[in-house]
């Protein structure tokens, strides 16, 4: 399994990301991305951008472990990860997360999997630009609900097998 | 040892990381959290309600119970909201 894991601060193409997990494979069946995109409001005031802050070496490190949790739970030909972090403004890309399997279902579940333990397991802060200043951003008590349901696993697949 | 702060927890304390070395009697996070906020008057707002505040140890999650000896690096943050 390929594994592309980068914390940066620069914008970068979610084609070209995807393109690079299939080049010259014919055992690819299924590529599911999930884009996060900045939005120009938030509980319902409008912001001027958001900046991201995050811990480097523990960012790197959890994302790392979820990445083999998903492996071990499903049957996964490549994994992407890419979040940014600093400045960015409405329109622009937060978060790529993008999961290669033979078939959809393995592909759709490891992606869900990892958005949900990024928002919530991940060390990054969001802060926004609003009209009276910068805010932090609450964490979601449907964030913690959604990967909740990842934490009662299912037999792991090499378990499974047997 | 080095203690490594972010997000609000950071601006209140109005600084990212500091070395500490704490008294014997504080042997867990949620013990070492209550001896901080005694230190002085940013740390007591910092840490005023240890309940939201997250801990890390080595960069892995850890809850108020973790024992800290051995610990080289330990981090404190609010909950997180990325992706």
């Amino acid at each position: 399994m390929t594994t592309t894991i980068r914390l940066q601060r620069e914008a970068f193409d979610v084609a070209a990301e995807t393109a690079r997990m299939t080049r010259g494979r014919t055992d690819v069946g299924a590529v599911v991305t999930f884009t996060g995109l900045c939005r120009a409001e938030d509980n319902g005031e409008p912001i001027a951008a958001l900046t991201l802050e995050h811990y480097p070496s523990m960012a790197e490190a959890e994302i790392a472990r979820h990445v083999e949790e998903a492996r071990a739970r499903w049957p996964l030909l490549g994994v992407t990860v890419i979040h940014r972090f600093g400045r960015i403004v409405p329109g622009e890309i937060i978060v790529l997360v993008a999961t290669v399997s033979s078939h959809r279902e393995a592909a759709f579940a490891a992606a869900s999997f990892l958005m949900d333990y990024l928002k919530t397991r991940a060390p990054f802060w969001k802060q926004v630009e609003k009209a009276t200043g910068p805010a932090w951003v609450d964490a979601e008590a449907t964030d913690n609900a959604a990967a909740e349901r990842w934490s009662v696993p299912p037999p792991r697949r090499h378990e499974a097998a047997k | 040892m080095k203690l490594l702060y972010f997000a609000w927890v950071r601006e209140r304390l109005g600084k990212a990381e500091e070395q500490i070395d704490p008294p014997a009697g504080v042997a867990t996070v949620g013990e070492l959290m209550a001896w901080l906020a005694r230190r002085d008057e940013q740390h007591a707002y910092a840490f005023e309600n240890p309940k939201v505040i997250r801990a890390a140890i080595d960069r892995s999650h850890v809850r108020a119970d973790a024992v800290i000896a051995g610990a080289s690096e330990i981090a404190f943050f609010p909950p997180m909201t990325g992706g």
